[in-house]
């Protein structure tokens, strides 16, 4: 009464068939899972990461505050001094002999602008003697950078040169 | 008749595993129900690799080594199974979705499916991901960096995830939240999404045939064994990975990373998914009317709740008053406007009421049951012939009318589900020497089950049943696409010889019997 296929008739082809496809779909699971590769970074390359989290200096100075202002607020909240919150932007500049590599302003994030900015950075730069001089500015109180390092580097093929920051030490390469 | 060439092209690709594994086990059909095997493999070949599994970041690498090298025919085997599963079931769910793209089973009421899809497919990808990460090699520093790149560069979150990654910084603190998240927290995500994914279905099947599940087994394990799946170097955060052989199955975004801004990578890959998630509401196709009860003419019997293959039929306690316990209630949310319902209604019984209008049970708005039996009563009378042959075909698969001819007529249906039984008895009654019923291919209906439950229906295994003193010979089912014209006309051809022989030789025997008859009287 009905015709539902049931495939080729030939049983022995018809498992031969259904061999080839799945070969086919194996075939495209092993390749894909590996291949074709990816070339992360030049055979003669190295890259420059520069990883950090700093809040910049408070835009204006704190205010020691008077008596009579002091006696205005609750007992529990008189602080001496009235430190505005918001956080000067941060502009960082690096060089590698010369040749600027990085240059970027971070705005501090969060609804008062007080948060840290977390630096992310790299780049792939050739293998070698470099001169690399990285400089920051934190505080639009002070006129220029006021963090800088100057440092000859030699790097390896795909060596990553870590540049992090901590307020009391500057600029550290690793 | 024109067909788009992606439909053209996914028809070709059903055909060739048609002729290689017969309807029943042809992979096309079952591309759901595989992936669920796939994932069955991925859970027993994760939860075995848990054991020797080392959870540190100093010892993860190691661990894995020890599984692969050391371990080759015991663990090795089932580490490779679970990537290689893994691989294939990203296959197997972007064929699915070509499938259901392809044959235009994305809009309409399968809005719900298809955009449940999407959650499905990117806990998929993120599973994928954080399984690459648990390796901890080249590779997983690559792939955890690069994520970390992508996690920054969302502005809500202020934490720098990527400096986890510099020299020193990665804890196993991290990295065990990566294990936990790949471990339970994606898993249950992706078994909540995939319940999601079939909810407005009835009747879900998520195993496929045995014979497809052993030979995808199989092929997977002769490739595991074959070409074993292998680990970079152990990452080193002091380096970058020179050469990666990326699985493009899951990490094909990452080299994006190397070459654009983060933002434009989320753009691309958002702008993918919402493009992906309103494919539904981008075709002027629209659902029919959908099935309306007539409680006249329904007495409860649940025939349509059992068949409908959306759960678009409730029972609820009867609310007329009449002397039945129960009724039925379409949920028009639900409803694909199939007309199966129509088919499975007994009252649906062309005759009932010969002089009147048919009323059913349930019936459809635009094509109900008395339309039929009139469209029944009109194409007899209009065929001229020594056999005349009445075919009745669903809207999505060939067009019936494209098979007429002088002895040949077409009706058709929303769905070949739709045709009750007793409509072919009544078309053999009334004039058609034979009835053929044309659907979609079997096992591919686009409304999932029209042509199984015509096929159990008139093999009297699904009631409504084809009653017995329906003549078999006078009557043929065939599944086909608009593509299958040729196949479903040569079936015609050797159906009409057939009943012009089974004519033949019931004029002739009648002949003889009216002769052996004078000759009796002769003799008397």
């Amino acid at each position: 009464m009905s015709c539902w296929s049931k495939g080729v008739g030939n049983k022995p082809l018809r498992y031969l068939l259904q061999a080839f496809n799945y070969t086919i779909f194996m075939t495209v699971v092993w390749y894909f899972a590996t291949s074709p590769s990816v070339r992360v970074i030049g055979e003669d390359e190295a890259m420059i990461t520069v990883a950090f989290a700093h809040a910049g200096e408070t835009r204006e100075a704190c205010r020691v505050l008077s008596q009579e202002e002091l006696m205005k607020l609750p007992p529990n909240m008189r602080k001496l001094d009235d430190c505005p919150r918001e956080r000067s932007p941060i502009v960082i500049e690096a060089t590698l002999d010369g040749k600027t590599i990085y240059s970027k302003t971070y705005l501090p994030p969060g609804i008062f602008n007080d948060g840290s900015v977390n630096l992310y950075y790299n780049s792939k730069v050739p293998v070698g003697k470099h001169v690399l001089e990285i400089k920051m500015d934190d505080s639009v109180r002070k006129q220029g950078f006021n963090h800088q390092l100057t440092q000859d580097i030699e790097l390896k093929p795909a060596q990553i040169l870590l540049i992090e920051f901590e307020p009391l030490k500057g600029f550290i390469v690793r | 008749m024109l067909v788009n060439p992606v439909k053209r092209t996914y028809l070709a690709i059903e055909s060739w595993f048609n002729l290689s594994f017969g309807t029943e086990w042809n992979p096309i059909y079952h591309l759901g129900t595989l992936s669920f095997f796939l994932f069955w493999v991925i859970l027993v070949t994760g939860l075995y690799l848990f054991i020797p599994f080392n959870g540190s970041i100093a010892g993860a690498h190691a661990s894995v080594e020890y599984i692969t090298h050391d371990l080759r025919y015991t663990a090795g085997v089932m580490r490779s199974l679970h990537r290689y599963a893994s691989d294939a079931v990203v296959v197997t769910v972007l064929l699915h979705m070509f499938k259901e793209f392809a044959s235009g089973r994305y809009t309409g009421f399968r809005w719900f499916s298809w955009v449940t899809g999407i959650p499905n497919l990117w806990t998929i990808v993120t599973l994928g991901i954080t399984g690459y990460w648990l390796v901890w090699d080249e590779m997983a520093q690559y792939v955890a960096v690069g994520s970390a790149r992508l996690m920054d560069a969302i502005p809500l979150l202020s934490a720098a995830m990527t400096r986890n990654f510099v020299a020193g910084e990665m804890t196993d603190r991290f990295f065990i939240l990566i294990e936990f998240l790949h471990l339970l927290g994606q898993p249950l995500a992706l078994a909540f999404f995939l319940w999601l994914h079939v909810k407005r279905l009835s009747d879900v099947k998520i195993n496929p045939p045995r014979g497809l599940a052993i030979g995808t087994l199989l092929a997977l394990t002769i490739l595991s064994l074959v070409k074993p799946a292998l680990s970079h170097a152990p990452a080193d955060l002091a380096k970058v990975p020179q050469v990666i052989e990326l699985d493009w199955f899951y990490l094909n975004i990452y080299p994006l990373i190397d070459i654009w801004p983060e933002g434009q990578v989320w753009i691309l890959v958002l702008g993918i998914t919402w493009f992906i998630t309103l494919m539904p509401w981008m075709t002027f196709k629209k659902d029919g009317a959908k099935a309306v009860v007539d409680l006249d003419h329904c007495n409860g019997c649940e025939l349509c709740f059992d068949d409908c293959p959306f759960d678009a039929i409730s029972v609820q306690a009867r609310t007329d008053g009449a002397k039945y316990e129960k009724e039925v209630v379409v949920n028009p949310d639900l409803c694909a406007a199939c007309g199966i319902c129509a088919g499975s209604c007994p009252s649906s019984n062309p005759f009932r009421s010969r002089k009147e209008e048919l009323k059913t049970g349930i019936d459809m708005p635009q094509q109900p049951v008395d339309k039929m039996r009139s469209q029944t009563k009109e194409a007899i009378a209009s065929m001229e012939g020594e056999v005349k042959i009445l075919v009745y075909g669903c809207d999505h698969g060939l067009n019936v009318h494209r098979l007429e001819s002088k002895d040949t007529k077409g009706v058709k249906l929303i769905c070949s589900g739709m045709l009750p039984p007793t409509l072919v008895e009544y078309a053999l009654k009334n004039g058609a020497d034979g009835v053929m019923v044309t659907g979609c291919r079997h096992n591919d209906c686009f409304y999932r089950f029209g042509n199984r439950w015509v096929k159990q229906r008139f093999a009297g295994e699904r009631k409504p049943i084809l009653r017995g003193r329906a003549d078999r010979d006078r009557i043929r089912v065939h599944g086909g696409s608009e593509t299958d014209k040729n196949r479903i006309e040569n079936d015609l051809n050797i159906f009409r010889a057939d009943l012009l022989k089974k004519k033949q030789a019931e004029a002739l025997a009648e002949k003889s019997a009216e002769q052996a008859e004078t000759s009796q009287e002769g003799s008397r």
